[in-house]
């Protein structure tokens, strides 16, 4: 047992891919508190969708993967932002033209290029294996930027995700929390890309922090709950995928749908012996 | 002394609908003061604007001597006629309450025994202390007002404004409202409340303002009843009242 659990780290490929999995699970689900109570899942799918046509760009002009993303990402996530306050449109409405626009470009761009299809796919679909001592350099800083950003605001985000009205009345700037928030989003998803996928990422955002949120009527447990839930279901899954040989994206989002309905049924139970008692 | 709340000729639209159109008055320190009027008169929007939640098209809200988004957070404490909030969110009574310490504590103070105290003084003023550690989809209507203006009193805020807070409230909320408001101006703030309730205003307020988009009348509550704004506004309420909620 012990040596299965030590044998992937003879690899350094493998130590990178576990510390990217902890840090892209618990930041991932961290911020997944904040999509849940806002309802902003949608969005968190959009920008990693649009991101995309940043990716592309970066990769056809053979500059930094994560400097294309996150500009993309980040103007992305403001443009919606400003959409959903100033427009007459509704914002799933602006989300589906923008995000679709974005990853369309970014396919009408790939698919130009002859060796397309087999990039096209780690992008698509994560290949957290190939994750370089650069990349890891790269994700930490980005990884503590987020996390020090969110510490500070810790109080402002949740007030003007419970109550925005108020918390503005009360001297807050409800607006400027909600855009820094989209930005930190928009980080965590490019930080999220190389080992998820652009598809898988949203699953990251949304299902350890939905788990989590079934099991606790409290914001700041339902958040440490959920950072637990994103870092066991990456190094779950990343073992699961090495020794199952499957893609590593797909299992770590397929152990966090597994856990998502075990908490679900957590709750039924304990509802269930609630009333009885 | 000068004027805690001046409002002076002010003009709010939303889009097309002229809500407020040159209203003026002004509210001391240590003093409750009732806004009465019918439905869309513009109390919440008066209101809303002193919170400076939303801009003046015209004319001015000067707060202590400032605009309101000019002063220091925790400054105005407000609560709304209608909580919008998520009743599933994550949050206790405690936790709801303990909010009102965030504006004051911004960044990078840390929520400590003082904050702790004031939580627990304003747990104790509206009687909801042993609903501390309840989560707020457990609360009954009165209960979870109680809670948004045990919030506000938490914030220990220097102007207090209040949406039609017993509307829909048991009468044990009322009266622990009512107290509550007697003490904060009895401690020198100025509180201002949109209310609908005529008969019970002397129990309530120093002074009364009857608006309708425009200052009507203003004055004690026995003035503006001896005035007789009070009854062109309960006539007023009563036919156009209707004809509003038809639309």
């Amino acid at each position: 047992m012990i040596e299965q659990l030590v044998a992937p780290f003879h690899y350094a490929f493998m130590q990178r891919a576990f510390l990217t999995a902890i840090l892209v699970g618990v930041l991932c689900a961290t911020m997944g508190t904040y999509v849940i109570l806002r309802k902003l899942a949608f969005i968190g799918d959009g920008i990693a969708h649009a991101s995309f046509a940043g990716i592309v760009i970066a990769y056809l002009r053979g500059t930094n993967f994560y400097l294309g993303a996150g500009l993309v990402a980040v103007i992305t996530a403001l443009g919606i932002g400003f959409v959903h306050r100033r427009g007459k449109i509704s914002l799933d409405t602006a989300i589906g033209v923008l995000f679709t626009g974005a990853f369309a470009f970014g396919i009408f761009l790939m698919s130009r290029q002859r060796t397309y299809s087999v990039d096209l796919q780690s992008f698509l679909f994560g290949d957290i294996l190939s994750v370089g001592p650069q990349d890891v350099v790269m994700i930490v800083a980005l990884a503590l930027v987020v996390g020090i950003v969110t510490t500070l605001l810790f109080r402002s985000l949740l007030y003007t995700s419970f109550d925005p009205v108020v918390a503005q009345a009360s001297g807050m700037n409800a607006n400027a929390v909600e855009y820094v928030l989209l930005v930190l989003i928009a980080l965590t998803i490019i930080i999220s890309l190389q080992a998820v996928g652009i598809i898988l990422v949203a699953a990251l955002l949304v299902t350890p922090a939905a788990a989590a949120y079934q099991l606790t009527d409290r914001f700041a447990p339902m958040m440490a709950l959920s950072a637990l839930f994103g870092a066991l279901c990456a190094v779950g899954g990343l073992y699961l995928s090495y020794y199952l040989a499957s893609a590593s994206g797909a299992t770590i989002v397929l152990v966090a749908t597994v856990l998502f309905f075990a908490s679900v049924g957590g709750k039924q139970v304990r509802l269930a012996i609630a009333r009885r008692t | 002394m000068s004027d805690a709340i001046v409002v002076s000729d002010l003009v709010v639209r939303y889009e097309n609908v002229l809500a407020l159109d040159g209203a003026s008055l002004t509210a001391g320190f240590g003093q409750a003061l009732g806004i009465v009027g019918p439905n869309g008169s513009g109390k919440s929007t008066l209101l809303k604007t002193i919170a400076g939640l939303l801009p003046p098209a015209a004319g001015s809200v000067c707060v202590l001597g400032k605009e309101p988004r000019e002063l220091p957070p925790g400054t105005i404490a407000y609560v709304p006629q209608i909580e919008a909030v998520d009743w599933s969110f994550p949050a206790t009574v405690w936790d709801v309450v303990a909010m009102g310490r965030f504006p004051r504590l911004g960044m990078f103070r840390r929520f400590g025994n003082e904050d702790r105290k004031a939580v627990r003084r304003a747990l104790a003023q509206l009687r909801m202390e042993e609903l501390s550690g309840r989560h707020i989809s457990a609360l009954s209507g009165g209960q979870q007002q109680r809670a948004f203006v045990a919030r506000a009193i938490a914030q220990e805020p220097r102007v207090l404004l209040l949406d039609e807070p017993t509307t829909g409230v048991d009468e044990r909320t009322e009266e622990s409202l009512r107290e509550v408001v007697r003490e904060l101006v009895g401690a020198g703030l100025p509180v201002l409340m949109a209310t609908h309730d005529l008969e019970r205003a002397s129990d309530w307020f120093d002074r009364l303002v009857v608006i309708d988009r425009r200052v009507i009348a203003i004055g004690t509550p026995d003035e503006v009843a001896r005035s007789g704004a009070y009854a062109a506004i309960r006539e007023h309420t009563h036919t156009h009242g209707h004809m509003r909620t038809d639309r």
